[in-house]
């Protein structure tokens, strides 16, 4: 960890001032200290915005949610609102790491994570996301964790977080705030794809920070997260599937479905969910959206296998989504 | 730069390199040695100590973030000729190996009794909506942050589980 | 000590020649075999248990070492002045005596000593000191290393270039062949196993220190006696100049065997600096720098007659290490004296690759041979029909079947029919049909067996005058249980509470032990501190004039006929005796080994192969329990490393470098507590293995992981009909042979 100048923020705004000029904003620091430790990322000025009245969780006029930035994984996940409207985003955050991480892991904090590519960890190693241009390690090495739906020749990295993948099921949208004022895009519009510029990771601009993540009203319908994973526990995913799905007379009238574990960023096709409304729930109508979602999935060796393990934990998903209760 | 904590209900003042973390704050500033360093990334829970009242992984932790915070350590829990119940119940019913992540598990169970008190779910909740209550399962789901090699999981699950029941009824005792 | 020297020593020097009475059956206390609670368990509750890292020095500075980022080649230049003059630095170190790995286990002299040659990545090639911990990793972070690369190394063993077949390790009893050819049923099968990391909680770190030309190291080491002359051959001094303290080691599991390259580099860089420096491994170096235990390419052929008798038994494996290192994994090892086969092949080839060094892991050998072994043995008994437990008890040969070798105490044939009844073995159903819900569910069953092993071992026991009682020796206490066991054995043979007995261990001044390791620790030294109690029983006896079989020794008083004594009345001075164990001729006439059988019952999804286990039962036949608590502890921790290597471990090498791209605990994935259910252990009571030493014990931490997760392999085909050959059985290797249940 190379030597920083610490500075704790006395508002958002402050925060994004010092941003602006290049300092690396602190929260929660579960990933940034654990990737700056690896120096991975060497800040020379980190802004700790960790006691900042961002930790709200409050409804919105039109019956949704607004969720502070600063509200730990653990709160989120625990707030009664949360988990009988949104259980869907209750149980991704505690399909997610630890009590430990989740009490300090913050929900802007959760969105900017990096990737869990073991190449970018590694500063020996050849990583574009890393180090612009030094070529991708990962894509002839080990694969198994990256990338099968929109990765680019340049890089392979897949998006860790759970959070935001069931955020993407719920189209959440995302508050910030710069300088220059504050604006409001989709969640769906954060995270940009590698392309040719795999260190870009997100459209934040210099100094804008995120304030706070705001939910639509819950959809109707039943709501799961399956995570499939190496271990029973405390392990990021293989695929995972944040699924909301609506059921009229045996016929699916409304579905929302994210992946992750597949992407580089939480993954939503409308087209899957196109193939499945005014479909008799079942496998048949599954296995069409599992061949809309893959049919442009690419495996690289180690990781072909989450093609169809995508395939098989959709199916999972939509039975428990659509099956009668016993 | 200057900090201060509260360790175990004593304030210290600090001098210390802004890199410095709470974990490393302790051992090599306070020679609280209690709590340990087994990965250093948030992956293992040797760590984990609390801060006002919520366990965390101390070595994810900047001190500095920390400044004016109530922290506890297993130092703050008992001591060997007067052992919390937890750790006489670890002792009882051989809920650690080599010892080391030890301290780590015994903070995460402490914490632990609180959140299920306090009606936390967790992955393997099967309700959301009704507070929990402390299973096996649960046990083992909630304390998955705590790896320990020799692999003393059984046991620290029945040590904890003593603990739960003891406790229990103590309460159900005073009521 | 104090006191006056004894004026007759009544020290012990023993032999393990023929088999030994059960003298501690006719000791009084009742407190050998117990469940005693760990005597320094108060000490690590609290968190007062000091580790390796935790001695702090006046002046301490801090040593980080900086890893290779090639694979094969040369350090040609080290850039110590961007470094040199960064806040806090005080120096940087490269070549001289850093080691390339750790010694292996027993290896008694330094590991290869091979800078400016780079051998893998992950090497280390350089040390950084500096004043404190942070300004020593970014210092090493920041140190700019040039290399000359060669570029080919072979880091795949499946293509290497340089393999070895060693003809010793070759055994062609009968004609396999034939025999295959002729039987009436024949399995010929191939399994993999991937690297496996100890992975012990505590990171290897060592402080180091010199007063007056005597280096002083707190580390974390398993068997000081090894470590002193390892350390000692590395730094070119004498080891009567080496002095190492572990009294407190946070887990081994064989990565702390040997002399590491962290306690080499923090007593190079003290002698050179004249100040105390703290060495202590980052998670990914405990990786990189220490033993993986190599991956495993195993061939099984067995052939039997109609009744399920084995008629060939073969066991080719293929292992792999660094260039220049003597370890192979054994992997083999148990298969040549579990089941009979007239007709045997055994042999084994060894890959020189450039990937971190291959050494000791948990049980070598047996942890992973048996994997194959009895999933084969599985995969016989389907194509038999025969219930795999009948099988291997059809099996069980009457005397050793290569070199005709009588077995001491075998509970192999107790622990499979005992286990069964418990486990409820006779409710399995066929393969693939047992569908509970969403999860297939089906039960397996393996053999355990881990080969026994004698070593040289001495201890010092002191009684004192006032009933109180020291036993001192430089046994470590990996987490195994020794400051217990040896504490019961003190306490059995003098007849004291535990309370008044003293163990301290984990010094290397101390008379020298076997260590921990192989499984020999508790027996080796446990027997060195029988003796040299029954040393101070004879003493004792000699001032009453009577035998020491006369004496009844209880409760801190001495009957003798009628007459009972306290110790104050038979000594006015501390009595000292040590006891010395050698191995003998019984190791040599006898198979000796412990034995064992794993039930397992898991549930595979239907939709998307993972794997949990539900159940899992052990029965375990290992001669005499010294503590049932600590034992019975053992025996989880190798079921539960069972569990981890069925299904979770692997360590990944990159194709093309051969570094270990997972070398951090998220991406290793040991079990967590969610992982694994309630575990049943028994361990068969009243067995005693006269042949295998004078205390009839046998070793215990490696056998619970024996045949675990073959078990595990078993109950997965069970469930849902999927033979994994290739572990762990993550869902990739499960999911896409599903049965449709749709």
């Amino acid at each position: 960890m190379r030597p920083f100048d610490y500075s704790r923020a006395d508002g958002a705004p402050d925060a994004a001032a010092k941003a602006a000029q290049g300092a690396t904003i602190l929260a929660g620091g579960t990933n940034l200290l654990d990737l700056m430790k690896l120096e991975v990322m060497a800040p020379e000025a980190v802004v700790d915005i960790s006691r900042l009245d961002l930790t709200g969780i409050t409804p919105t006029e039109d019956g949704g949610l607004r969720i502070g930035a600063l509200v730990t994984n653990t709160d989120l996940a625990n707030d009664r609102t949360v988990r009988t409207q949104y259980p869907v985003l209750s149980r991704a955050l505690l399909s997610g790491a630890t009590v430990q991480l989740r009490n300090k892991a913050t929900t802007g904090g959760n969105l900017l994570q990096r990737t869990r590519c073991p190449y970018f960890y590694d500063t020996g190693a050849a990583c574009n996301k890393r180090d612009p241009g030094s070529g991708c390690a990962a894509m002839t090495g080990c694969n198994r964790i990256l990338a099968v739906l929109g990765g680019s020749d340049h890089c392979i990295a897949t998006h860790p977080s759970d959070m935001a993948v069931a955020m993407r099921a719920l189209r959440a949208r995302v508050a910030l705030e710069s300088p220059e004022g504050t604006r409001e895009i989709a969640l769906a519009d954060l995270h940009v794809l590698p392309g040719d510029t795999p260190e870009v990771e997100t459209v934040l601009q210099p100094g804008e920070v995120i304030t706070s993540v705001i939910l639509p009203p819950a959809p109707p319908g039943r709501q799961a997260y399956v995570k499939i994973r190496d271990r029973a526990s405390y392990a990021f995913a293989l695929v995972s599937v944040a699924g909301i799905v609506a059921i009229e007379d045996g016929r699916i009238t409304e579905a929302a479905l994210a992946f992750g574990g597949l992407a580089p960023k939480p993954w939503r096709d409308p087209e899957v969910e196109a193939a499945l409304i005014g479909q008799p729930a079942g496998p048949a109508a599954a296995e069409a959206a599992a061949d809309v979602l893959l049919a442009d999935a690419k495996g690289h060796g180690g990781n072909d296998f989450k093609i169809p393990l995508a395939r098989r934990t959709l199916k999972r998903a939509l039975r428990e989504l659509t099956e009668a209760t016993s | 730069m200057i900090i201060t904590l509260t360790v175990n209900g004593r304030r210290t003042e600090l001098d210390l390199d802004p890199r410095t973390t709470l974990l490393d704050a302790l051992r090599h500033h306070l020679a609280l040695t209690g709590t340990k360093k087994g990965c250093d990334h948030g992956q293992c829970g040797a760590c984990t100590l609390l801060v006002n009242g919520r366990r965390i992984n101390s070595c994810l932790a900047l001190a500095a973030s920390h400044d004016g915070d109530e922290i506890t350590t297993i130092e703050g829990l008992g001591k060997p000729e007067a052992m919390s119940d937890l750790q006489a119940a670890f002792v009882q019913h051989d809920g650690y190996q080599c010892g080391y992540c030890t301290p780590g598990q015994i903070m995460s169970a402490e914490a632990m009794l609180a959140e299920v008190a306090e009606g936390w779910p967790s992955y393997v909740t099967r309700a959301l909506d009704d507070d929990p209550t402390l299973t096996d399962e649960e046990m083992a789901e909630r304390m998955s942050g705590n790896l320990c090699r020799c692999s003393a999981y059984p046991r620290i699950r029945q040590a904890i589980g003593a603990v739960r029941d003891a406790r229990a009824s103590r309460t159900e005792a005073a009521e | 000590m104090d006191g006056q020297p004894q004026s007759k020593d009544f020290s012990v020097k023993f032999t393990m020649d023929e088999a030994q009475p059960r003298v501690l059956d006719r000791m009084a206390q009742g407190l050998l075999g117990t469940a005693m609670d760990r005597p320094e368990g108060r000490m690590k509750v609290t968190g007062t248990a000091p580790y390796a890292a935790e001695y702090r020095r006046e002046g301490l500075v801090h040593g980080m070492l900086v890893r290779s980022t090639i694979t094969r080649g040369r350090v040609t230049g080290i850039d110590t002045e961007k470094v040199q003059s960064m806040d806090g630095v005080i120096a940087v170190m490269t070549g001289g005596p850093l080691v390339r790995n750790p010694a292996q286990g027993t290896a008694h002299e330094a590991p290869a000593q091979s800078l400016p040659e780079v051998f893998y990545v992950g090497q280390p090639v350089a040390l950084v000191v500096a004043e404190s911990f942070e300004q020593a990793r970014h210092a090493a972070q920041a140190l700019t290393v040039t290399y000359d690369r060669a570029d080919g190394a072979d880091v795949d063993p499946a293509t290497a270039s340089d393999t070895e077949t060693p003809e010793d390790d070759v055994l062609s009893q009968g004609d396999i062949d034939t025999a295959m050819k002729e039987a009436a049923f024949a399995v010929d099968t191939r399994y993999t196993t991937p690297p496996h990391s100890s992975a012990a909680m505590e990171p290897h770190a060592s402080v180091a220190s010199w007063t007056d030309g005597r280096l002083e190291l707190h580390g974390s080491y398993q068997m000081l006696r090894h470590n002193v002359a390892e350390l000692a051959d590395a730094l070119g001094v004498d080891e009567a100049d080496v002095r190492i303290h572990s009294p407190y080691v946070g887990g081994g599991f064989g990565a702390k065997l040997g002399i590491a390259p962290e306690a080499v580099a923090a007593a190079h860089a003290a002698r050179e600096l004249g100040r105390p420096v703290s060495v202590v491994l980052t998670r990914p170096q405990v990786f990189e720098m220490t033993m993986r235990r190599s991956e495993t390419t195993q061939r099984l052929r067995l052939g039997s007659d109609a009744e399920g008798r084995l008629t060939a038994l073969g066991h080719e494996d293929w292992v792999s290490n660094l260039p220049g290192e003597a370890f192979a994994e054994p992997t083999a090892q148990g298969t040549h004296f579990l089941y009979g086969g007239d007709n045997r092949y055994f042999a084994q080839t060894l890959a020189r690759v450039h990937r971190p060094c291959a050494g000791s892991v948990r049980a070598p050998g047996e942890a992973v041979g048996m994997i194959a072994l009895e999933c084969a043995m599985d995969e016989l008994a389907e194509a038999t029909g025969i219930d795999p437990i009948d099988l291997r008890l059809r099996n069980l040969p009457e005397t050793h079947p290569e070199n005709g070798l009588p077995y001491s105490e075998r509970g192999l044939g107790d622990c499979l029919r005992d286990g069964a009844a418990k486990f409820g073995w006779d409710t399995r159903k066929p393969a693939g049909t047992r569908l509970e819900g969403d999860w297939w569910v089906g039960m397996g069953v393996a053999s355990a067996v881990r080969v026994n092993a004698l070593m040289n071992s001495t201890a010092r026991v002191t009684l004192n005058p006032d009933g109180t009682a020291l036993c001192e020796t430089d046994m470590t206490d990996i987490g195994t249980g020794s400051y217990a066991i040896l504490t019961q054995i003190v306490g059995e043979m003098l007849g004291l509470d535990a309370s008044q007995i003293e163990v301290r261990l984990g010094d290397s001044d101390l008379p020298k032990s076997s260590g921990s390791g192989g499984s020999w620790g508790a027996q080796s030294c446990g027997s060195a501190v029988f003796l040299a109690a029954q040393g101070i029983r004879k003493a004792l006896a000699e001032k009453l004039g009577v035998a020491a079989d006369d004496l009844t020794l209880k409760d801190g008083t001495v009957t003798s006929g009628n007459v009972q004594h306290g110790f104050a009345d038979l000594i006015d001075s501390p009595l000292t005796c040590e006891g010395t164990l050698n191995p003998g001729d019984t190791a040599d006439a006898f198979s000796i080994a412990g034995y064992g059988a794993h039930f397992a019952e898991v549930g595979v999804h239907r939709d998307t192969g993972e794997v949990r286990v539900r159940r899992m039962l052990g029965v375990f036949s290992i001669g005499r329990v010294l503590n049932e608590k600590t034992a019975s502890s053992q025996c989880h921790g190798g079921m539960i490393w069972g569990i981890g290597s069925a299904l979770t471990e692997e360590i990944m090498h990159d194709p093309s470098d051969g570094r270990i791209v997972n070398h951090n605990l998220a991406e290793y994935h040991l079990p967590v507590s969610l992982d694994v259910p309630d575990l049943d252990v028994v361990l068969l009571e009243d067995t005693r293995d006269d042949e295998a030493n004078p205390i009839q014990a046998k070793g215990i931490g490696e056998l619970g992981i024996a045949g675990a997760a073959g078990a595990i392999g078993n109950a997965i085909y069970n469930a849902c009909g999927v033979r994994v050959r290739d572990f762990p059985a993550t869902p990739d290797k499960i999911f896409p042979h599903l049965p449709e249940t749709d």
